[in-house]
């Protein structure tokens, strides 16, 4: 049984149809590629299986179960984690605080431990605390963990958003542009660190990727969209060769 | 020619800063228990020769609130007001607490191997008796003392759903009129006899016992009327909900504008002066302490990121309908409870008293304080009660002065005097001494 599933997924904004007859499926620790012109759909197929829109048509599956029309929180409590194509981080938050927050769902002291410090509230916390700054120590942040986020350069707040992620011990990590923006120096400590993330914690990861070198790098299979379709999927090479692909997408970058 | 005065000013002004700096930085290092130790010492002055003091000054009596009033009800008592506070509160505050911050710190010190309780407790009762015994010199003292802890209550539970969660709302003067109604309505009804409710149904020396109940009782009820902002809240943001907000004020204040049997547009009297310093004091105490523990908890935190990023926080697991649903309904009833208490001190309400002015001090108090910290609400509801107290002698002209204040402050420091900032109760009572330094400008940083 794949781990996630989605099938014959639909869906319109109004008239416009911006995912058309979607599939997918994933097997626990693979690493999956979405790639695809601006505007063809990719963001929209995140925010469909997460939960943020509910699909037209179609059905999703994790570990076999629909999580179609469930709300975001819930869906992300089963484990599909996610990271943002625009940062999306808390403005007033510290870093530390924005990786425990991602163990919402994890924290079972309820609102008698909220009101009042219980000792079984003071453990949580603790706890919430170690493992979250084991996390920021795996994104190579853990000197930052009590400034506030918006004091980080940009690269180090996509770390925290990729951290802030993983807290909430997803089965597949769902990244959107990760290395979008960043300098070359900033994308290949963003590339080591996710093939890190990937191995130490063992998850399935689906990227969407605009540069071609971090997909063809990562991935072990690809699928490019253009208009809400799938157009071709397969292995990195099948994908550099296809010319429907080329003519979408690759044609109009130079360096592949 | 003004480009000189300007300069001339500017330069005036730095050196006088820079003096004050200078000044205050003698004070860097006095731990709180000093400055209590100071500030009982001058209220026992007061006490016992500030009649004298008084007189010798020119001014008949102490005067109740650091001689503002005073000074605004005639002019040429100025002189006097300011040597009256200089000799009582300024050089002995500043004597004392200067003398004794050795042996402060030491004991700050000595203090730290007991438990975190056991040194709050020593603290607390050292400002109870500084507030008990300062305000025992005049009963005015005293109802501005009662009415400023119960503003703390009400400003730090409007900055949960204002500041922490960032959703404007208008609501509060509802909560506190339904808070105060149900609890004058239980007091009045079982301890007291008047011509509305009749006989009293139990013995009147239960009443103080059973004033809390009447407290959580009217917090309860306040929290269900909550229910109505709150599920709006889950679809709506912005000014659609502060507008919902607004109008759920009116419709409790309308509520109770027509309904007779609990006195109409007439309102209740006669509730019994349960409300008593240290009743208060303790309902403060806890519920900074509550409320603090919240907001410092990761389910409080959620507040913020609902503020900050509802999509980010519904990713991260983050259940946003309860984040909002437990911030509106826990608001609420802190509001209730201030209310059934603010009912108990005025001992007279109406529907009138819950209406737009009682919102727009709130609201004062909450932006001029700071937004999303409690020490920023404690500072904001004690600093306005007491300038809105000491202006009272300008009537009118006080709702032109404190507009402006705001106005100022919203120009000068959006989000008020002391915001986004933890209050950490274990650093307040900590020894401060030159490593503390650091730590105090960290947390400025
Ligand atoms: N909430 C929305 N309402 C209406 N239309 C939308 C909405 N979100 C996206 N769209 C439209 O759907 C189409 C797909 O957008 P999407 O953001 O998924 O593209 P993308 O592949 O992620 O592009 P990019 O590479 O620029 O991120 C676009 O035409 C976009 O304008
Ligand atoms: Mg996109």
């Amino acid at each position: 049984m794949p781990l996630l599933e989605v099938s014959n997924m639909t869906h319109f904004f109004g008239g416009l149809r911006a995912v058309h007859a979607y599939n997918l499926e994933i097997e626990p620790g693979q690493i999956r590629g979405l790639i695809g012109p601006n505007g063809a759909g990719k963001t929209t197929i995140f925010n469909l299986i997460t939960g943020i829109y509910d699909p037209t048509e179609g059905e999703i599956l994790l570990e076999g179960k629909t999580i179609k029309g469930r709300e975001p929180n819930k869906i992300a409590s089963r484990g599909l984690g996610r990271t943002f194509q625009t940062l999306r981080l808390w403005r007033h938050m510290s870093v530390i605080d924005h990786i425990k927050l991602g163990r919402y769902s994890k924290l079972d002291y309820g609102l008698p431990g909220a009101f009042f410090s219980t000792p079984r509230r003071l453990r949580e916390e603790e706890k919430t605390t170690k493992i979250a700054m084991d996390l920021l120590e795996l994104v190579g942040l853990p000197e930052t963990a009590d400034q506030l986020v918006t004091n980080l350069p940009y690269g180090a707040q996509r770390r925290v958003e990729l951290a802030r992620a993983l807290a909430t011990e997803p089965k597949i990590l769902f990244l959107d542009e990760p290395t979008a923006g960043m300098n070359p120096e900033e994308l290949i400590d963003m590339m080591k660190i996710i093939r890190e993330v990937h191995q130490e914690l063992d998850l399935a990861i689906f990227l969407i990727e605009h540069r071609m070198k971090v997909v063809m790098d990562l991935c072990e299979l690809i699928q490019t969209l253009d208009f809400g379709e799938v157009i071709a999927e397969g292995t990195p090479d099948d994908i550099r060769n296809d010319p429907k692909v080329i003519d979408a997408y690759l044609g109009k970058e130079v360096s592949v | 020619m003004p480009k000189k005065i300007i300069s001339v000013g500017k330069k005036i002004w730095a050196t006088m800063t820079g003096w004050l700096k200078k000044f205050w930085s003698n004070f860097r290092d006095v731990p709180l228990i000093s400055w209590l130790v100071a500030f009982s010492v001058t209220v026992a002055l007061e006490i016992f020769i500030g009649q004298a003091l008084a007189r010798m000054v020119g001014l008949s009596k102490p005067p109740a609130l650091f001689g503002v009033a005073l000074v605004l009800d005639n002019p040429a008592k100025f002189l006097s007001a300011i040597i009256y506070m200089i000799l009582v509160y300024g050089l002995p505050v500043g004597v004392i607490a200067y003398l004794t911050k050795g042996v402060g710190n030491q004991i700050a010190e000595w203090l730290l191997q007991f438990p975190l309780l056991l040194t709050s407790v020593v603290h607390l009762l050292l400002i109870y008796g500084v507030m008990h015994y300062w305000t025992s010199i005049s009963d005015y003292r005293l109802l501005v003392a009662r009415l400023a802890m119960i503003s703390i209550i009400v400003t730090l539970s409007l900055n949960v759903v204002n500041g922490y969660m960032g959703e404007f709302s208008c609501s509060h003067p509802g909560f506190m009129a339904l808070g105060a109604y149900v609890s004058s309505i239980f007091t009045v009804l079982l301890f007291v006899t008047d011509n509305r409710f009749g006989d009293a149904l139990l013995p009147a020396f239960l009443g103080p016992f059973m004033f809390p109940v009447s407290l959580v009782l009217g917090g309860f009820v306040s929290a269900a009327g909550a229910l109505l902002v709150a599920i709006p809240s889950f679809r709506t943001r912005g000014d659609y909900l502060a507008i919902i907000s607004l109008a759920f004020m009116f419709i409790v204040k309308s509520l109770f504008e027509n309904l007779e049997v609990v006195g109409g547009a007439r309102g209740i009297s006669n509730q019994p002066d349960y409300a008593n310093l240290w009743t208060i004091f303790v309902w403060t105490v806890l519920a900074i302490w509550i409320i603090n523990n919240f907001v410092r908890s990761t389910m409080g935190k959620a507040l913020n990121a609902v503020r900050d990023g509802e999509l980010a926080a519904s990713a991260m697991t983050v259940n946003t309908q309860k984040t909002k649903m437990v911030a509106f309904l826990f608001a609420a009833f802190w509001a209730g409870i201030g209310g059934g208490l603010f009912a108990h001190v005025i001992r007279y309400i109406n529907p009138g008293t819950f209406g737009i002015r009682k919102l727009a001090e709130v609201l004062a108090m909450v932006y001029f304080g700071g937004l999303n910290s409690v020490t920023g609400s404690i500072v904001g509801a004690v600093g306005f009660s007491l300038i809105s107290e000491a202006l009272r002698p300008l009537d009118i002209f006080k709702w032109i002065f404190i507009p402006i204040m705001l106005i100022l402050i919203m120009i000068y420091r959006p989000t008020g005097l002391i915001a986004f900032r933890e209050f950490d109760v274990a650093q307040l009572f900590q020894p401060k001494g030159k490593k503390d330094e650091e730590g105090v400008d960290h947390a400025a940083a």
